[in-house]
Protein backbone atom coordinates (compact mmCIF):
# COMPACT_ATOMS: atom_id res chain seq x y z
CA UNK A 1 0.00 0.00 0.00
CA UNK A 2 1.65 3.10 -1.22
CA UNK A 3 1.60 5.92 1.99
CA UNK A 4 -0.33 8.80 1.09
CA UNK A 5 -0.86 11.77 3.52
CA UNK A 6 -3.87 10.41 5.33
CA UNK A 7 -5.38 6.90 3.72
CA UNK A 8 -8.43 5.58 5.34
CA UNK A 9 -7.73 1.84 5.77
CA UNK A 10 -11.49 1.12 7.23
CA UNK A 11 -14.42 3.02 7.48
CA UNK A 12 -17.58 2.31 9.94
CA UNK A 13 -18.36 -0.86 7.78
CA UNK A 14 -15.14 -2.09 7.52
CA UNK A 15 -14.39 -2.04 11.30
CA UNK A 16 -17.75 -4.07 11.66
CA UNK A 17 -17.00 -6.43 9.39
CA UNK A 18 -13.42 -7.00 10.60
CA UNK A 19 -14.58 -7.05 14.67
CA UNK A 20 -17.26 -9.79 12.84
CA UNK A 21 -14.15 -11.94 11.55
CA UNK A 22 -12.37 -11.60 14.67
CA UNK A 23 -15.04 -12.71 16.99
CA UNK A 24 -15.68 -15.40 14.69
CA UNK A 25 -12.09 -16.59 15.10
CA UNK A 26 -12.17 -16.36 18.88
CA UNK A 27 -15.27 -18.19 19.32
CA UNK A 28 -13.54 -21.49 17.66
CA UNK A 29 -10.81 -20.65 19.64
CA UNK A 30 -12.53 -20.84 22.67
CA UNK A 31 -11.53 -24.02 24.42
CA UNK A 32 -14.30 -26.12 25.91
CA UNK A 33 -15.48 -26.20 29.84
CA UNK A 34 -13.47 -23.16 30.70
CA UNK A 35 -14.46 -19.80 32.12
CA UNK A 36 -14.02 -17.01 29.29
CA UNK A 37 -13.05 -13.79 30.07
CA UNK A 38 -12.77 -10.51 27.94
CA UNK A 39 -10.83 -7.69 28.90
CA UNK A 40 -10.17 -4.39 27.37
CA UNK A 41 -7.84 -1.73 27.73
CA UNK A 42 -8.77 1.45 28.53
CA UNK A 43 -10.19 3.37 26.57
CA UNK A 44 -10.89 2.02 22.77
CA UNK A 45 -9.97 -1.58 23.96
CA UNK A 46 -12.79 -1.45 26.44
CA UNK A 47 -15.47 -0.29 23.59
CA UNK A 48 -13.96 -3.34 21.46
CA UNK A 49 -14.49 -5.43 24.31
CA UNK A 50 -17.68 -4.83 24.47
CA UNK A 51 -18.13 -5.44 20.99
CA UNK A 52 -16.93 -8.84 20.53
CA UNK A 53 -18.54 -9.63 24.07
CA UNK A 54 -22.18 -8.20 22.35
CA UNK A 55 -21.18 -10.35 18.77
CA UNK A 56 -19.96 -13.72 20.63
CA UNK A 57 -23.13 -13.80 23.06
CA UNK A 58 -25.20 -13.23 19.87
CA UNK A 59 -23.71 -16.13 18.51
CA UNK A 60 -24.31 -18.30 21.46
CA UNK A 61 -21.03 -18.18 23.56
CA UNK A 62 -21.99 -18.88 27.37
CA UNK A 63 -20.41 -18.05 30.20
CA UNK A 64 -18.12 -14.77 28.85
CA UNK A 65 -17.41 -12.41 31.72
CA UNK A 66 -16.61 -8.67 30.89
CA UNK A 67 -14.13 -6.61 32.35
CA UNK A 68 -11.69 -3.16 31.52
CA UNK A 69 -8.68 -2.98 32.65
CA UNK A 70 -6.71 0.34 33.35
CA UNK A 71 -2.82 -0.14 32.82
CA UNK A 72 -2.05 3.83 34.33
CA UNK A 73 -0.07 2.58 36.87
CA UNK A 74 1.78 -0.12 35.42
CA UNK A 75 2.96 1.62 32.45
CA UNK A 76 7.14 1.70 32.20
CA UNK A 77 6.85 5.10 31.22
CA UNK A 78 5.04 6.65 34.45
CA UNK A 79 7.42 8.70 35.35
CA UNK A 80 8.09 10.90 32.10
CA UNK A 81 4.09 10.85 31.40
CA UNK A 82 3.91 13.88 34.04
CA UNK A 83 0.60 15.23 34.76
CA UNK A 84 -1.50 13.65 31.57
CA UNK A 85 -1.68 10.51 33.23
CA UNK A 86 -5.04 9.82 34.10
CA UNK A 87 -6.00 7.45 36.12
CA UNK A 88 -9.31 5.51 35.33
CA UNK A 89 -11.09 2.42 37.48
CA UNK A 90 -10.10 -0.90 36.60
CA UNK A 91 -13.63 -2.98 36.45
CA UNK A 92 -13.38 -6.69 36.78
CA UNK A 93 -16.07 -8.10 38.64
CA UNK A 94 -15.06 -11.37 38.16
CA UNK A 95 -12.70 -13.74 39.60
CA UNK A 96 -9.69 -14.46 36.79
CA UNK A 97 -7.78 -17.75 37.97
CA UNK A 98 -8.51 -20.59 36.30
CA UNK A 99 -10.33 -18.40 33.50
CA UNK A 100 -9.34 -18.06 29.66
CA UNK A 101 -8.56 -14.39 28.92
CA UNK A 102 -8.86 -12.24 25.85
CA UNK A 103 -7.17 -8.88 26.32
CA UNK A 104 -8.11 -6.51 23.79
CA UNK A 105 -6.89 -3.22 22.34
CA UNK A 106 -7.02 -1.03 19.75
CA UNK A 107 -3.78 -0.65 18.47
CA UNK A 108 -0.91 -3.33 18.91
CA UNK A 109 2.13 -1.04 17.89
CA UNK A 110 5.57 -0.85 21.03
CA UNK A 111 3.71 -3.84 22.98
CA UNK A 112 4.63 -2.26 26.46
CA UNK A 113 0.68 -1.27 26.95
CA UNK A 114 0.29 -5.17 26.20
CA UNK A 115 3.02 -5.69 28.91
CA UNK A 116 1.50 -3.31 31.56
CA UNK A 117 -1.97 -5.10 31.17
CA UNK A 118 -0.14 -8.45 31.46
CA UNK A 119 1.28 -7.32 34.80
CA UNK A 120 -2.10 -5.47 36.10
CA UNK A 121 -3.36 -9.19 35.07
CA UNK A 122 -1.23 -11.31 36.78
CA UNK A 123 -2.10 -9.27 40.01
CA UNK A 124 -5.65 -9.68 40.05
CA UNK A 125 -5.04 -13.93 39.77
CA UNK A 126 -3.54 -16.73 37.76
CA UNK A 127 -5.21 -16.91 34.78
CA UNK A 128 -5.72 -20.31 32.64
CA UNK A 129 -4.29 -18.22 30.02
CA UNK A 130 -4.14 -14.65 28.58
CA UNK A 131 -4.79 -14.02 24.80
CA UNK A 132 -4.86 -10.79 22.97
CA UNK A 133 -6.51 -9.68 20.24
CA UNK A 134 -6.54 -6.08 18.34
CA UNK A 135 -8.05 -4.32 15.68
CA UNK A 136 -4.77 -2.98 14.25
CA UNK A 137 -1.46 -4.70 14.18
CA UNK A 138 1.75 -2.05 13.26
CA UNK A 139 4.99 -2.68 12.99
CA UNK A 140 7.36 -1.17 15.88
CA UNK A 141 7.45 -3.76 18.29
CA UNK A 142 10.27 -3.44 21.57
CA UNK A 143 9.37 -5.82 23.38
CA UNK A 144 8.51 -9.75 22.16
CA UNK A 145 4.80 -9.23 22.20
CA UNK A 146 2.65 -10.91 19.67
CA UNK A 147 -1.04 -10.68 18.71
CA UNK A 148 -3.33 -14.10 18.31
CA UNK A 149 -6.29 -12.11 16.43
CA UNK A 150 -5.29 -9.30 14.55
CA UNK A 151 -8.61 -7.42 12.64
CA UNK A 152 -6.03 -5.43 10.42
CA UNK A 153 -2.44 -5.98 9.59
CA UNK A 154 -0.46 -2.66 8.54
CA UNK A 155 2.94 -2.96 7.09
CA UNK A 156 4.20 0.56 6.92
CA UNK A 157 6.60 1.29 9.45
CA UNK A 158 7.08 4.79 11.14
CA UNK A 159 3.37 5.95 9.72
CA UNK A 160 0.99 6.93 12.90
CA UNK A 161 -2.09 5.24 12.99
CA UNK A 162 -5.48 6.25 14.36
CA UNK A 163 -8.45 4.34 15.92
CA UNK A 164 -11.76 6.43 16.27
CA UNK A 165 -14.55 4.44 17.94
CA UNK A 166 -18.28 5.90 18.00
CA UNK A 167 -18.61 5.76 21.57
CA UNK A 168 -15.03 7.19 22.67
CA UNK A 169 -14.71 9.52 19.63
CA UNK A 170 -17.60 9.96 18.07
CA UNK A 171 -16.35 8.82 14.79
CA UNK A 172 -15.98 5.46 13.33
CA UNK A 173 -12.43 4.73 11.11
CA UNK A 174 -8.89 3.53 10.85
CA UNK A 175 -6.74 5.63 8.95
CA UNK A 176 -2.92 5.65 8.51
CA UNK A 177 -0.41 8.64 8.41
CA UNK B 1 -10.29 25.04 30.44
CA UNK B 2 -14.61 25.24 30.86
CA UNK B 3 -15.40 24.04 34.21
CA UNK B 4 -18.24 22.04 33.25
CA UNK B 5 -18.13 19.72 35.99
CA UNK B 6 -19.38 16.18 35.93
CA UNK B 7 -19.80 15.91 39.45
CA UNK B 8 -21.37 12.85 40.46
CA UNK B 9 -21.07 9.08 39.52
CA UNK B 10 -24.93 7.26 40.03
CA UNK B 11 -26.37 7.85 43.19
CA UNK B 12 -25.31 5.47 46.07
CA UNK B 13 -27.95 4.48 48.44
CA UNK B 14 -27.08 4.55 52.15
CA UNK B 15 -25.25 1.92 53.35
CA UNK B 16 -24.00 0.79 49.82
CA UNK B 17 -20.82 1.97 47.94
CA UNK B 18 -20.68 3.32 44.56
CA UNK B 19 -22.15 1.59 41.83
CA UNK B 20 -19.30 0.43 39.03
CA UNK B 21 -20.46 2.97 35.84
CA UNK B 22 -18.92 0.93 32.88
CA UNK B 23 -19.85 3.80 30.71
CA UNK B 24 -17.32 5.26 28.98
CA UNK B 25 -16.13 8.22 30.22
CA UNK B 26 -15.61 10.94 28.16
CA UNK B 27 -11.42 11.96 27.67
CA UNK B 28 -11.20 15.22 29.46
CA UNK B 29 -8.55 17.34 29.11
CA UNK B 30 -7.72 18.20 33.05
CA UNK B 31 -4.29 18.54 33.95
CA UNK B 32 -3.56 18.76 37.22
CA UNK B 33 0.18 20.44 38.12
CA UNK B 34 0.40 20.49 41.64
CA UNK B 35 3.34 19.24 42.85
CA UNK B 36 2.20 19.73 46.77
CA UNK B 37 -0.61 19.43 48.68
CA UNK B 38 -0.72 22.21 51.91
CA UNK B 39 -4.36 22.54 51.98
CA UNK B 40 -8.06 22.92 50.58
CA UNK B 41 -8.68 26.99 50.45
CA UNK B 42 -5.95 27.14 47.27
CA UNK B 43 -7.76 24.42 45.59
CA UNK B 44 -9.84 24.84 42.77
CA UNK B 45 -14.01 22.66 42.51
CA UNK B 46 -12.27 21.30 39.68
CA UNK B 47 -8.86 19.87 41.65
CA UNK B 48 -10.84 18.70 44.27
CA UNK B 49 -13.28 16.58 41.96
CA UNK B 50 -9.90 14.97 40.03
CA UNK B 51 -8.46 14.30 43.64
CA UNK B 52 -11.71 12.50 44.58
CA UNK B 53 -12.27 10.88 41.29
CA UNK B 54 -8.73 9.49 41.64
CA UNK B 55 -9.41 8.14 44.69
CA UNK B 56 -12.48 6.40 43.03
CA UNK B 57 -9.92 4.52 40.84
CA UNK B 58 -7.73 3.64 43.85
CA UNK B 59 -10.46 2.07 45.77
CA UNK B 60 -10.18 -0.87 43.44
CA UNK B 61 -6.55 -1.82 44.43
CA UNK B 62 -7.53 -2.29 47.90
CA UNK B 63 -9.97 -5.23 46.73
CA UNK B 64 -7.65 -7.21 45.10
CA UNK B 65 -5.65 -10.07 46.29
CA UNK B 66 -2.38 -8.09 45.32
CA UNK B 67 -2.95 -5.16 47.45
CA UNK B 68 -0.29 -3.31 45.51
CA UNK B 69 0.29 -1.54 42.10
CA UNK B 70 3.77 -0.63 40.84
CA UNK B 71 2.69 3.42 40.51
CA UNK B 72 5.55 5.23 42.60
CA UNK B 73 8.14 2.44 42.75
CA UNK B 74 11.72 3.55 43.51
CA UNK B 75 10.25 6.62 45.15
CA UNK B 76 10.68 7.33 48.61
CA UNK B 77 8.13 8.97 51.05
CA UNK B 78 9.05 10.46 54.54
CA UNK B 79 6.73 10.42 57.39
CA UNK B 80 7.73 13.42 59.14
CA UNK B 81 5.11 13.93 62.28
CA UNK B 82 6.32 16.29 64.84
CA UNK B 83 2.61 15.69 66.77
CA UNK B 84 1.40 12.30 67.69
CA UNK B 85 -1.11 10.28 65.27
CA UNK B 86 -2.25 6.91 65.00
CA UNK B 87 -4.90 6.82 61.91
CA UNK B 88 -2.92 9.48 59.55
CA UNK B 89 0.32 8.42 59.98
CA UNK B 90 -0.44 4.65 59.29
CA UNK B 91 -2.95 5.45 56.43
CA UNK B 92 0.05 7.66 54.86
CA UNK B 93 2.38 4.42 55.42
CA UNK B 94 0.01 2.14 54.22
CA UNK B 95 -1.10 3.85 50.88
CA UNK B 96 2.90 4.46 50.21
CA UNK B 97 3.16 1.18 50.16
CA UNK B 98 0.37 0.19 47.96
CA UNK B 99 2.20 2.25 45.55
CA UNK B 100 4.96 0.39 45.49
CA UNK B 101 7.10 3.25 47.25
CA UNK B 102 9.91 2.85 50.32
CA UNK B 103 9.13 4.70 53.43
CA UNK B 104 11.39 6.62 56.12
CA UNK B 105 8.88 6.50 59.12
CA UNK B 106 9.76 9.70 61.69
CA UNK B 107 9.30 10.71 64.57
CA UNK B 108 10.15 13.61 66.33
CA UNK B 109 10.54 12.31 70.01
CA UNK B 110 13.32 9.74 68.70
CA UNK B 111 15.49 12.04 66.62
CA UNK B 112 17.75 14.75 66.57
CA UNK B 113 15.45 17.24 67.02
CA UNK B 114 14.99 16.48 70.75
CA UNK B 115 19.19 17.18 70.68
CA UNK B 116 17.99 20.91 69.36
CA UNK B 117 18.14 20.60 65.76
CA UNK B 118 16.00 23.22 63.78
CA UNK B 119 13.46 21.72 61.43
CA UNK B 120 14.86 23.27 58.02
CA UNK B 121 18.62 21.50 59.04
CA UNK B 122 16.19 18.15 59.61
CA UNK B 123 14.58 18.54 56.47
CA UNK B 124 17.76 19.10 54.47
CA UNK B 125 19.45 16.53 55.71
CA UNK B 126 16.84 14.06 55.14
CA UNK B 127 16.69 15.43 51.47
CA UNK B 128 20.19 14.56 51.11
CA UNK B 129 19.75 11.13 51.57
CA UNK B 130 17.32 11.19 48.25
CA UNK B 131 14.25 11.34 49.05
CA UNK B 132 11.27 12.33 47.34
CA UNK B 133 8.29 13.39 49.25
CA UNK B 134 7.78 14.43 52.69
CA UNK B 135 4.41 14.01 54.67
CA UNK B 136 4.27 16.27 57.53
CA UNK B 137 2.18 16.76 60.54
CA UNK B 138 3.61 19.87 62.66
CA UNK B 139 1.79 22.01 65.35
CA UNK B 140 3.04 25.14 63.48
CA UNK B 141 0.87 26.41 61.45
CA UNK B 142 2.64 27.35 57.91
CA UNK B 143 5.28 24.34 58.54
CA UNK B 144 4.75 22.37 55.62
CA UNK B 145 4.90 25.63 53.08
CA UNK B 146 8.25 26.78 55.07
CA UNK B 147 9.60 23.10 53.97
CA UNK B 148 8.44 23.74 50.22
CA UNK B 149 10.96 26.67 50.94
CA UNK B 150 13.69 25.07 51.62
CA UNK B 151 13.54 21.30 49.91
CA UNK B 152 12.86 20.27 46.08
CA UNK B 153 10.69 17.56 47.17
CA UNK B 154 6.98 17.29 47.11
CA UNK B 155 5.47 18.14 50.16
CA UNK B 156 1.83 16.97 51.92
CA UNK B 157 0.73 18.90 55.15
CA UNK B 158 -0.64 15.61 57.08
CA UNK B 159 -2.19 18.38 59.53
CA UNK B 160 -0.64 21.81 60.70
CA UNK B 161 -1.42 23.51 63.85
CA UNK B 162 -5.06 24.97 63.92
CA UNK B 163 -4.41 25.92 60.23
CA UNK B 164 -5.62 22.95 57.99
CA UNK B 165 -5.38 19.23 57.56
CA UNK B 166 -6.45 18.65 53.77
CA UNK B 167 -6.73 14.81 53.58
CA UNK B 168 -9.07 14.32 56.38
CA UNK B 169 -11.03 16.88 54.64
CA UNK B 170 -11.06 14.99 51.28
CA UNK B 171 -11.75 11.92 53.12
CA UNK B 172 -14.95 13.67 55.04
CA UNK B 173 -16.14 14.68 51.82
CA UNK B 174 -15.64 11.60 49.86
CA UNK B 175 -17.29 9.81 52.33
CA UNK B 176 -20.01 12.19 51.72
CA UNK B 177 -20.10 11.56 48.24
CA UNK B 178 -20.30 7.86 48.63
CA UNK B 179 -22.99 7.64 51.02
CA UNK B 180 -25.28 10.77 49.97
CA UNK B 181 -24.05 10.46 45.93
CA UNK B 182 -22.98 14.49 45.61
CA UNK B 183 -22.09 17.67 47.66
CA UNK B 184 -23.94 20.12 46.40
CA UNK B 185 -27.00 21.67 47.82
CA UNK B 186 -26.10 19.34 51.13
CA UNK B 187 -26.49 20.91 54.66
CA UNK B 188 -23.35 19.96 56.56
CA UNK B 189 -23.04 20.76 60.52
CA UNK B 190 -19.53 20.82 61.98
CA UNK B 191 -20.34 20.53 65.30
CA UNK B 192 -17.61 20.94 68.54
CA UNK B 193 -14.17 22.69 69.21
CA UNK B 194 -14.23 24.94 65.64
CA UNK B 195 -11.61 27.47 66.97
CA UNK B 196 -8.83 24.56 67.45
CA UNK B 197 -9.56 22.28 64.24
CA UNK B 198 -7.91 22.13 61.54
CA UNK B 199 -10.46 19.79 59.91
CA UNK B 200 -13.13 22.15 59.79
CA UNK B 201 -11.22 24.89 58.42
CA UNK B 202 -10.21 22.40 55.70
CA UNK B 203 -13.70 21.01 55.79
CA UNK B 204 -15.08 24.94 55.33
CA UNK B 205 -13.03 25.20 52.41
CA UNK B 206 -13.41 22.16 50.45
CA UNK B 207 -17.38 21.36 51.16
CA UNK B 208 -18.25 25.51 50.14
CA UNK B 209 -16.10 25.09 46.58
CA UNK B 210 -18.20 22.06 45.80
CA UNK B 211 -21.63 23.53 47.31
CA UNK B 212 -22.94 22.56 50.14
CA UNK B 213 -24.25 24.79 52.81
CA UNK B 214 -21.70 24.48 55.67
CA UNK B 215 -22.99 25.34 59.50
CA UNK B 216 -19.96 25.83 62.41
CA UNK B 217 -21.88 24.74 65.80
CA UNK B 218 -20.32 25.04 69.27
CA UNK B 219 -19.93 27.08 72.68
CA UNK B 220 -19.03 30.85 71.56
CA UNK B 221 -15.79 30.37 73.10
CA UNK B 222 -15.03 27.37 70.52
CA UNK B 223 -17.05 29.17 67.34
CA UNK B 224 -14.86 32.18 66.52
CA UNK B 225 -17.03 34.46 63.78
CA UNK B 226 -14.29 34.36 61.49
CA UNK B 227 -15.72 31.22 60.28
CA UNK B 228 -18.45 33.20 58.06
CA UNK B 229 -15.84 34.93 56.67
CA UNK B 230 -14.85 31.50 55.14
CA UNK B 231 -18.69 30.55 53.87
CA UNK B 232 -19.90 29.21 56.91
CA UNK B 233 -23.01 29.92 59.09
CA UNK B 234 -22.45 29.77 62.55
CA UNK B 235 -24.57 28.66 65.71
CA UNK B 236 -24.79 27.88 68.98
CA UNK B 237 -27.84 25.97 69.16
CA UNK B 238 -27.10 22.47 67.97
CA UNK B 239 -30.82 21.45 67.90
CA UNK B 240 -31.98 23.80 65.25
CA UNK B 241 -28.58 22.92 63.37
CA UNK B 242 -29.34 19.83 63.25
CA UNK B 243 -32.95 19.88 62.10
CA UNK B 244 -32.31 20.41 58.60
CA UNK B 245 -28.78 18.61 58.28
CA UNK B 246 -27.77 16.02 55.93
CA UNK B 247 -24.40 15.07 57.33
CA UNK B 248 -22.80 15.89 60.72
CA UNK B 249 -19.43 16.06 61.42
CA UNK B 250 -18.17 15.84 65.16
CA UNK B 251 -14.89 16.95 66.25
CA UNK B 252 -13.22 16.26 69.53
CA UNK B 253 -12.68 18.65 71.90
CA UNK B 254 -8.83 19.09 71.56
CA UNK B 255 -7.61 19.61 75.50
CA UNK B 256 -3.91 19.71 74.31
CA UNK B 257 -4.44 22.83 72.33
CA UNK B 258 -6.42 24.64 75.05
CA UNK B 259 -4.82 27.20 77.47
CA UNK B 260 -7.44 28.56 79.48
CA UNK B 261 -11.13 27.13 80.47
CA UNK B 262 -13.49 27.36 77.52
CA UNK B 263 -16.56 25.75 78.81
CA UNK B 264 -17.57 25.45 82.41
CA UNK B 265 -17.96 21.36 82.79
CA UNK B 266 -17.60 18.43 80.08
CA UNK B 267 -20.98 17.36 81.53
CA UNK B 268 -23.07 20.88 80.74
CA UNK B 269 -20.61 20.48 76.97
CA UNK B 270 -22.87 16.98 76.59
CA UNK B 271 -25.62 18.24 77.80
CA UNK B 272 -25.58 21.20 74.60
CA UNK B 273 -23.50 19.76 71.68
CA UNK B 274 -23.18 15.76 72.73
CA UNK B 275 -24.53 13.64 69.62
CA UNK B 276 -27.34 11.44 71.60
CA UNK B 277 -29.74 8.90 70.89
CA UNK B 278 -32.26 11.29 71.86
CA UNK B 279 -30.88 14.04 69.89
CA UNK B 280 -31.03 12.26 66.61
CA UNK B 281 -34.79 12.09 67.09
CA UNK B 282 -35.51 15.31 65.85
CA UNK B 283 -33.16 14.77 62.87
CA UNK B 284 -33.62 13.24 58.66
CA UNK B 285 -33.75 9.88 59.21
CA UNK B 286 -30.82 9.14 56.82
CA UNK B 287 -28.17 11.86 58.67
CA UNK B 288 -24.72 10.76 57.91
CA UNK B 289 -22.39 10.95 61.23
CA UNK B 290 -19.12 11.58 60.49
CA UNK B 291 -15.63 11.57 63.26
CA UNK B 292 -12.47 12.31 62.03
CA UNK B 293 -11.14 10.52 65.28
CA UNK B 294 -10.09 9.33 67.84
CA UNK B 295 -13.36 9.53 69.67
CA UNK B 296 -14.35 10.89 73.49
CA UNK B 297 -16.75 8.63 73.73
CA UNK B 298 -19.61 9.72 75.67
CA UNK B 299 -18.24 13.58 75.13
CA UNK B 300 -19.09 14.47 71.44
CA UNK B 301 -20.70 11.35 70.70
CA UNK B 302 -22.43 8.87 72.23
CA UNK B 303 -21.19 5.08 72.39
CA UNK B 304 -24.50 3.63 70.67
CA UNK B 305 -24.07 6.55 68.34
CA UNK B 306 -20.84 6.27 67.01
CA UNK B 307 -21.55 2.28 66.00
CA UNK B 308 -25.18 3.14 65.20
CA UNK B 309 -26.30 2.59 61.35
CA UNK B 310 -26.06 6.27 60.83
CA UNK B 311 -22.26 6.75 60.85
CA UNK B 312 -19.82 5.89 58.99
CA UNK B 313 -16.97 6.67 60.91
CA UNK B 314 -15.22 3.68 60.27
CA UNK B 315 -15.57 3.69 56.33
CA UNK B 316 -13.94 7.14 56.56
CA UNK B 317 -10.69 5.20 57.70
CA UNK B 318 -11.07 2.73 54.50
CA UNK B 319 -11.49 5.60 52.25
CA UNK B 320 -8.67 7.39 54.17
CA UNK B 321 -6.02 4.67 51.93
CA UNK B 322 -7.75 5.69 48.74
CA UNK B 323 -7.38 9.32 49.72
CA UNK B 324 -3.99 9.13 50.48
CA UNK B 325 -2.94 6.78 47.24
CA UNK B 326 -4.33 9.76 45.65
CA UNK B 327 -2.87 12.55 46.48
CA UNK B 328 0.71 10.80 46.85
CA UNK B 329 0.14 9.69 42.95
CA UNK B 330 -1.14 13.41 41.85
CA UNK B 331 1.67 15.41 43.74
CA UNK B 332 4.62 13.04 42.45
CA UNK B 333 3.38 13.26 38.99
CA UNK B 334 3.24 16.57 38.77
CA UNK B 335 5.71 18.53 36.99
CA UNK B 336 5.08 21.92 38.30
CA UNK B 337 8.48 23.54 39.73
CA UNK B 338 9.02 22.56 43.49
CA UNK B 339 10.99 24.73 45.05
CA UNK B 340 8.55 27.45 44.71
CA UNK B 341 6.19 28.78 47.04
CA UNK B 342 2.52 27.79 45.19
CA UNK B 343 1.08 30.96 46.71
Amino acid sequence: MAAASSDILLDGAGIHATMDRLAGEILSSLPAGVPVGIIGIRRRGEVLAQRLVHELNRRGAAGLEAGSLDITLYRDDLAELGPQAILRKTEIDFDINGRYIILVDDVLYTGRSVRSAIDALVDLGRPKAIRLAVLVDRPGRELPVQADFVGLKVEQSDVPVTVLLTESDGAEEVRVG
Amino acid sequence: MSVDLPENEPAAQAGQTIQSNSSIEQARDYVWSRPHLLGLEDLSAEELLHILKTAESFQEVSTRSIKKVPALRGRVIVNLFFEDSTRTRMSFILAAQRLSADVLDFAASKSSVSKGESLRDTVRNIEAMGVDTFVIRHSAAGAPHYITRCTNCHVINAGDGQHEHPTQALIDIFTIRERKGRIKGLNVVIVGDIAHSRVARSNVWGLTKLGAKVTVVGPTTLVPKAFEKMGASVSHNLDAALKEADVVNMLRIQRERMTSQVFPSTEEYVRLFGLTRQRLRGTKPDLLILHPGPINRGVELASDVADGPNSSILRQVSNGLAIRMAVLFLVNQATGDTCADPQ
